[in-house]
């Protein structure tokens, strides 16, 4: 049941019972492992459940066994931040009920359900901390569905997780630092980048400088990437505007045309494509749980309301950590990571966790300058390119969707909300469930209807939160 | 003040459907909708257009329901992804192969002829089906429809007929004075009009009991999943005898299935699936088509629905108060009802009266009951 009015009393009563709360964390990323640490260091045995093989998360997701690479060539400059939270993990296995190859798929009043191979189970708790991350942002463009064309992030899980490239010469395009860091460990591995286009105006990052260098080396290290990358001879264009991605005779992409900062065509002869528009936070077990949602208009996002400690409204005994309600990035990840656990443990009474926790909020404070620098003005999210895609581009590639159906929905049949949107012409209905066009699908009606991103809402999270296998279950039903 | 011939609660298949026929028979009609039409029941239900195993009580109003779909297009303008699919019902046991014979005779007399499927002949002609089948009875005329379309679609083709169509309004109160009836509106405005036809769904109790008719009327939120598209090969709408899952692939070769209860909160108006009624119903689903193994559930969904304890919906005119006509409860399975409902309710408040035989679904039937002690209080 999800009462989003009710509050949840977790079983704050547990001191009298002597039973000790049942602490889960969804995520084994930075802010899933120092949440974890720190609870422990309090005396707890919290549960860690992860999607993930092995832990790291996304930016120190690590190999499969049998891949032998350095950290050093695996994570660069990140390598030792990399091997600290590594061994963190590994020192605390032993005080965590830890459930890798876990996805946890639907969640309600004090339940999680996880499935892993051997079919689905419910965990109970009483505090729950959701570190579930990010992913990346897509923007369509003609041809983005073809093969060859692949998310940035997930080239960059390619090089991490499967030591492969996604070409000999892609071209990397969208926008944000990532796009510069990911190129530029293609470069390192390899593989030297036919092009690196980014969509932000070059007025832009000027501006953005000053905040910027609050970063100091962050910053310092996105301007060796760039430079590192000229001298290899990589071009760079900011400013532009992708057109397509042209598919060549193999049926795979050959060649990727835009328009530079001028409005002239340009185009490049390549073999992969990886586009990236920044991230977006993983919000949908917060949405399942009933946490209300406010909009985000830095991040274009709905985001689960949360307090300052990182403690969501209205329902008592959930936390966010990381990137998952927000995001702030990696080093920002760890901090929450460690928030959200003193939020949980002050509430539990351990007051010294409150002194902390002020502690922890001024640094994450000092580092936002400069985080908001880097999203906001430096690579604001391109919604106008988003709005404005041409009405026969796929928005909604599970369910093959155009742009233009969903305008036509909007305008023909009064669909001025995104669920009605989605009941009519199935945007957003197919297996990522909107959580790649969901956010675009909303640009696209809010401008043909001319009225705000608010208005027309967000795709309502509903259970599975991915893709569940329908024979896990019934082979579970078995055993 | 809005004047209108009739005013209809609730913008559901029933209420829209009763919108276009008022429409046709030329009464000027107010459609009430508090939030868009066909965002409850009549948006979410699983899509099953079914006659076969329905209550003898209801059996004219789905077989008049039925003549209406098969004209759907002509009066919508589009075919909502109807499809004559044929509804094949499976008993997994020789009582239950017993039950559907007797069933089949029984329908036979209001003239829905069902054709029993023996064992091999459904290993036969059905191969992906269970070895735990033992027979079947298949509707050649039932089908399936995408829900999300039939009612707005029904609801555009009535305001095209000039049929006043208010979504995102509430309707606050209702009264009956000197022969007129008086709606009242979140927003302050009122409509005033001779007929009133109560298609409020799971919330119909209300206005029925704000007319002195109150009704144990309870809510039920059938449990939906559906997966990922699939090659095409479940043809037929699948139930089975006692119900706990029934299967059905649309053309696009996402396969929908059903089978238990989620969660309703009328008052809160919202509907949840559960998890656990999920995985019985996925596992009901693979032990009855075997290759669903293979697939993903991509979603899960449930809606608000009301329900008589007898299982019959209420369908006719008020006991206490002249031009108010009710059309609710339809307790799972109202959706091949709906555009039936909406014809007979258009008679009900113009004619006084119908030619299709309703007499058991009545209000009158739950006079003796002690409403409080059974249902909504
Ligand atoms: C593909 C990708 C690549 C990135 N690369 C970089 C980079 O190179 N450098 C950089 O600075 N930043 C990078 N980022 C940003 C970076 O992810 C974050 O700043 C950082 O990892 C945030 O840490 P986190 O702990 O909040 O989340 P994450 O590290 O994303 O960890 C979240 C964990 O939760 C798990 N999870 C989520 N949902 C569920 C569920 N329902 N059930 C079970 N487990 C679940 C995930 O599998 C994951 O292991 C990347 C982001 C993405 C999406
Ligand atoms: C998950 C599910 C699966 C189902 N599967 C099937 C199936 O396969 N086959 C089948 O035949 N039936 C099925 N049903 C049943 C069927 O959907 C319903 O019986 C039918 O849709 C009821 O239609 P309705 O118009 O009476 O009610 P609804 O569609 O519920 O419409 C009532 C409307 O009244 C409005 N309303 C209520 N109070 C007020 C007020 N005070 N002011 C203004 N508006 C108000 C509501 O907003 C609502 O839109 C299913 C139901 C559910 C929930």
């Amino acid at each position: 049941m999800h009462h989003a009015s009710r509050k949840w009393h977790g079983n704050t009563d547990w001191c009298r019972r002597m039973k000790p709360p049942s602490i889960v964390i969804v995520g084994a990323g930075p802010a899933g492992i120092r949440a974890a640490e720190t609870i422990i260091q309090a005396g707890y045995r919290p549960t860690v459940v992860d999607e993930g093989d092995q832990c790291g998360g996304q930016i120190y997701r690590q190999p499969p066994s049998g891949i032998r690479r350095s950290p050093k060539a695996l994570y660069g400059f990140e390598a030792q931040k990399a091997s600290n939270l590594h061994e963190s993990f590994a020192s605390i296995l032993d005080a965590i009920d830890y459930r890798p190859a876990s996805t946890v798929w639907d969640a309600s009043e004090n339940k999680l359900c996880v499935l892993s191979e051997s079919g689905t189970k419910d965990v109970h708790w009483d505090r729950l901390i959701l570190a579930t991350g990010a992913m990346d942002r897509v923007i369509p463009f003609k041809g983005w569905t073809q093969p060859g064309v692949f998310t940035l992030g997930g080239s960059q899980v390619a090089l991490k997780g499967q030591a492969c490239a996604i070409g000999e010469c892609p071209v990397f395009v969208g926008t944000g630092p990532l796009l510069y860091l990911v190129a530029y460990q293609y470069l390192l591995a390899g593989v030297r980048p036919k092009a690196v286009l980014d969509t932000s105006p070059p007025k832009a990052q000027r501006r953005a400088i000053v905040g910027l260098m609050r970063g100091g080396r962050t910053f310092l290290k996105g301007l060796l990437y760039i430079a590192q990358l000229k001298r290899a001879g990589v071009r760079i264009a900011s400013g532009i505007r992708p057109l397509a991605a042209n598919i060549g005779e193999d049926g795979s992409v050959s060649n990727f045309s835009w328009l530079d900062h001028s409005g002239e065509m340009r185009s490049a002869i390549c073999d992969s494509i990886a586009v990236g528009f920044g991230l977006r936070s993983e919000t949908q077990l917060a949405d399942l749980c009933g946490v209300p949602f406010a909009y985000d208009k830095g991040q274009r996002q709905w985001l689960p309301a949360q307090d300052s400690a990182g403690r969501a409204e209205d329902i008592e005994g959930i936390y966010f950590a990381g990137d998952g309600a927000g995001v702030k990035g990696a080093d920002a990840a760890e901090l929450l990571g460690r928030r959200a656990a003193h939020a949980l443990l002050l509430d539990l009474g351990h007051a010294e966790s409150g002194r902390l926790l002020a502690n922890i909020n001024r640094r994450i404070q000092r580092m936002s300058t400069f985080r908001h620098a880097l999203d906001r003005v430096a690579f604001p999210f391109p919604h106008r390119l988003a709005a404005a895609i041409d009405d026969a581009t796929i928005l909604c590639r599970c369910e093959g969707v155009a742009a233009g159906e969903l305008r036509r929905i909007g305008k023909e049949l009064g669909a001025t909300e995104v669920n009605r949107a989605k009941a009519f012409c199935r945007v957003g209905m197919g297996r990522c469930q909107g959580r790649v066009c969901g956010e675009i699908a909303a640009e696209v009606l809010a401008e043909c209807l001319d009225v705000s991103i608010e208005k027309v809402g967000r795709i309502r999270g509903q259970a599975p939160v991915k893709p569940i296998s329908m024979r896990a279950f019934a082979e579970a039903s078995k055993s | 003040m809005t004047v209108a011939d009739v005013a209809i609660v609730g913008g559901g298949i029933a209420g829209c459907s009763a919108a276009l026929h008022l429409r046709q028979r030329g009464a000027s009609v107010v459609l009430l909708e508090r939030k868009s039409c066909g965002s409850e029941a009549s948006g979410v239900n699983y899509g099953g257009v079914r006659q076969q195993g329905r209550h003898p009580a209801e059996l004219p109003l789905a077989r008049r329901s039925r003549a209406l779909w098969s004209k759907l297009e002509s009066l919508v303008g589009t075919d909502c992804e109807f499809s004559v699919s044929g509804h094949l019902k499976l008993a997994r046991s020789d009582s239950e192969y017993e039950e559907l014979n007797t069933y089949a005779a029984h329908a036979e007399t209001h003239g829905l002829s069902l054709k029993l499927i023996p064992a091999e002949q459904i290993r036969r002609t059905y191969p992906w089906l269970s070895n735990d089948v033992v027979g079947g009875s298949l509707c050649a005329e039932d089908g399936h429809a995408n829900p999300r379309l039939v009612a707005p679609a029904v609801m555009c083709a009535a305001r095209h007929c000039g049929a006043d169509v208010c979504e995102r309004v509430t309707v606050t109160r209702v009264e009956h004075r000197n022969g007129t009836f008086v709606t009242t509106l979140s927003d302050g405005q009122h409509v005033q009009s001779r007929g009133l036809i109560n298609a409020a769904g799971a919330w119909a109790f209300h206005i029925s009991a704000a007319f002195g008719e109150p009704v144990p009327e309870d809510v039920m939120a059938p449990n939906m999943c559906v997966t990922e598209p699939i090659p095409h090969f479940i043809w037929p709408n699948l139930g089975v005898c006692g119900g706990d899952i029934y299967i059905r692939q649309i053309e696009r070769g996402n396969v929908i299935f059903g089978g238990g209860e989620g969660i309703a909160d009328r008052d809160a108006i919202r509907s949840y699936p559960q998890s656990a009624v999920t995985a019985t119903a996925i596992r009901a689903a693979v032990s009855l088509v075997p290759d669903l193994a293979n697939t993903q559930v991509i979603r899960t969904w449930s809606g608000i629905e009301g329900v008589m304890p007898d299982g019959l919906p209420v369908v006719g005119r008020s006991r206490t108060t002249p031009g108010l006509v009710h059309t609710f409860g339809f307790s799972g399975h109202g959706f091949q009802l709906g555009l039936g409902v909406g014809a007979v309710a258009s008679e009900l408040v113009l004619d006084g009266g119908t030619d299709t035989e309703i007499d058991e679904l009545s209000i009158g039937r739950f006079d003796q009951l002690d409403v409080a002690a059974s249902g909504n209080a």
